[in-house]
């Protein structure tokens, strides 16, 4: 058994690259077990954690594939262990299979995506074109996710080391959709307290051996459900789960919504970073723009965001994001016909630049403006 | 120590009628009995029980876990 | 003194759905035996596959975690890696094993993985109702390969032993068949010495077991007894291939 030889009580700030600083949260939150496969623009986890595991008398394994590592997850969260990896686009595909059968039997874990430009080989650089993949399943069957997406790497280490406890109180995988910018810059953070080392209930569920409960009954970690009333049953039970979280953890950040702005943007990760700067740059000219930026994906901030486009005076909510529109779906499901909804965005790498997300602005709200024409 | 007794039984419902422990049967002591058990298939019995000799090659080879071979005394003990 | 043979405690009372003469309810009682005679139910993992095998929990009383596909070595490594006092066994057929879950089963006995693996090599793909596997002989006629398996178009069948036997990493590696009383002996005594390295925390150790099929064969048992010596015995060779002594195979 690894013991948890963690040093307690935060550091002060440290200047660390989103990367490491991800592997040393997981650390931080008694996570002692992590698995991966090298892909760019991730593969620093693995580095910092190969050197790193090891001080703390935790487990590093470079698996041969990301199908397999996700498999390598399985195995130690059903036993009781916390397990974690990271990935990115492509490799998560591979783990979609795997995400699915941990969501199906019930466990926690933790995927961390830093996505890269797609579809197939795509790019190393950031994007955020999984955002339907991590939102709306990935894998097989009636399951979700739950979606945490960090603006930078501060908030990746805060994250990640909620992500733990979530997942194990919803028993269900969460998944961390950071991207290439985060993962390589570098930024001053503080690390938060560390967490216990591992789930509060195992003994309930896992199959860790018989003697270690101190049992003569053994569990079984399964997914398999063959009677129809069994598996709906089943269904049931794993949408009670989301329901709840929907209930209990959404989080979002409003910024500037209390002025009295005429366009609403969404936009999540380090893209509401871009349109913060924007926002504040319009408003030194003048024009207020308000911004609901989703923390959680999944659930998704759909109230927010409906009472945020409902306020009188917005015309026009737009999704901005570095894909060619995926969020949009959901805020103009959340919006409910209240105002138009609009997408801009770049991909492949590119990332607009606060002057192009100004432009955008200006030129949507000119196309939404109706009767009473353009102010600005 | 006296000399023990073993006796062979078979759990008819179990068995599966697959006919593996009648070929292996060094003394040709099994074959498929006529009558169906509740599973439908036709389980297998002793034709020649005075030849066993307990040998375990049935058990050994049986997939079901349908035949049994134990001490008389043991099993005498246990119905007390 | 004592039940000479009856079933071992680790089995559970219910009957099990495989077919009349299938093997894998004989495999499985020698496992059961195994655990019961080296008294580790209370810290064995067994790891179900995706195959007519993966209600083995149903049979075998101790905790079992269900794999998909293929995936079996990868989770028993999560598992042995993060918990190496467990004792873990994964329980394959030919395509979990030799077909999507090759790579798995290379990587973990090259890393050295100290946990067991029971592969049962009946020819063909039993659950799905009889498809060609790696592991299907030549000529052998199966529902994809129905005017028998055709080597100059598909290769001939794998030999997971020997191929694992190839990796320098020290493992055990046998290949034994359960379709006689005789064999059977040998069987538990090559899978007792399996666990018995993990127990001792030696080494990776994969035990392939040559089993019939008589449904998807379309034999009876007793015929295809017959066949798999016949036929089976003479390529896939029983024996060990390699023990932790010894660096390469035979």
């Amino acid at each position: 058994m690894t013991e948890n030889r963690n040093e307690g009580g935060k550091m002060g700030k440290i200047l660390m690259k989103g990367n490491e600083a991800i592997g040393e949260a997981a650390v931080r939150a008694g996570c002692l077990s992590y698995f991966a496969y090298p892909i760019t623009p991730q593969s620093e986890v693995s580095e910092y954690l190969a050197r790193r595991m090891p001080e703390v008398g935790g487990v590093f394994l470079q698996g041969e594939s990301e199908v397999a590592v996700s498999y390598m997850i399985f195995g130690a969260v059903g036993c009781g262990a916390r397990a974690f990896t990271t990935s990115s686009s492509p490799g998560i595909s591979l783990m979609s299979e795997g995400i699915s059968y941990i969501a199906g039997a019930e466990l926690p874990a933790v995927f961390i995506n830093i996505q890269r430009g797609g579809p197939g080989l795509g790019g190393i650089l950031p994007s955020q074109g999984d955002y339907f993949q991590s939102t709306k399943g990935g894998g097989h069957g009636d399951y979700h996710l739950m979606v945490m997406a960090p603006a930078g790497v501060q908030e990746a280490v805060e994250m990640v080391m909620m992500a733990f406890p979530l997942a194990e109180k919803y028993r269900n995988p969460v998944m961390i959709l950071g991207d290439g910018l985060i993962g390589q810059m570098m930024e001053p953070i503080t690390f938060p307290d560390h967490l216990r080392t591992e789930p509060p209930n195992k003994d309930e569920w896992a199959s860790n051996g018989m003697d270690t409960r101190k049992s003569s009954k053994p569990n079984l970690v399964k997914s398999l459900f063959l009677d129809p009333k069994e598996l709906n049953a089943h269904n049931l039970l794993l949408k009670a789960k989301y329901e709840r979280m929907k209930k209990e953890d959404v989080r979002y950040e409003p910024y500037n919504i209390d002025s009295d702005y005429q366009i609403l943007i969404v936009s999540y990760g380090t893209m509401s970073r871009v349109c913060k700067t924007a926002i504040d740059n319009m408003k030194e000219d003048g024009m207020e723009v308000g911004m609901i930026r989703p923390q959680t994906l999944f659930p998704f901030p759909e109230a927010a965001i409906h009472d945020a486009a409902s306020k009188a005076g917005c015309r026009v909510v737009v999704s901005i994001e570095m894909s060619v529109g995926q969020m949009v779906e959901d805020v103009e499901r959340c919006v409910r016909g209240k105002c138009p909804v609009e997408w801009y965005g770049k991909c492949g790498g590119e990332v607009p630049t606060p002057e192009e997300i100004a432009g955008a602005v200006r030129s949507l709200l000119e196309k939404n403006a109706g009767s009473f024409g353009a102010k600005y | 120590m006296d000399c023990m007794t073993y006796k062979f039984s078979i759990d008819v419902d179990r068995c599966k009628g697959c006919g593996l422990c009648v070929s292996v049967c060094p003394k040709k002591v099994l074959e498929i009995s006529d009558k169906v058990n509740k599973k439908g298939y036709f389980p297998v019995r002793q034709a020649h029980p005075e030849d066993c000799n307990f040998c375990g090659a049935c058990y050994l080879m049986c997939p079901d876990v349908a035949i049994s071979i134990t001490e008389t005394a043991e099993d005498d003990r246990e119905q007390e | 003194m004592g039940r000479i043979f009856r079933k071992p405690e680790v089995m559970t009372d219910e009957p099990t759905h495989y077919c009349p003469g299938c093997t894998h309810g004989l495999i499985h009682r020698l496992v059961a035996e195994v655990i019961d005679e080296l008294g580790i139910r209370g810290r064995t993992v067994g790891i179900a596959p995706v195959g007519c095998a993966v209600f083995i929990y149903n049979y075998i009383s101790v905790d079992f975690q269900e794999s998909a596909h293929g995936r079996a070595p990868a989770m028993a490594t999560g598992i042995k890696r993060v918990r190496p006092d467990l004792i873990v066994f994964t329980y394959q057929g030919d395509g979990d094993l030799a077909s999507i879950g090759i790579a798995e089963i290379i990587h973990a006995a090259n890393r050295g993985e100290k946990f067991t693996t029971i592969f049962v090599n009946n020819a063909v793909y039993g659950m799905t109702g009889g498809q060609m596997a790696p592991t299907t002989m030549p000529g052998q006629r199966t529902t994809t390969s129905p005017f028998g398996r055709k080597v100059e178009e598909v290769g001939m069948p794998i030999k997971i032993a020997e191929l694992l036997s190839t990796i320098e990493t020290p493992g055990y590696i046998t290949r034994q068949t359960v379709i006689k009383p005789k064999y059977i002996v040998q069987a538990k005594k090559a899978i007792k010495k399996a666990f018995k390295y993990q127990m001792e925390g030696r080494c990776f150790s994969l035990v392939e077991v040559v089993s019939i099929c008589p449904t998807n064969w379309g034999l009876t048992p007793v015929e295809a007894v017959k066949w798999a010596e016949e036929t089976m015995l003479s390529y896939y060779k029983l024996g060990d291939c390699k023990t932790p002594d010894s660096h390469k195979g035979v």
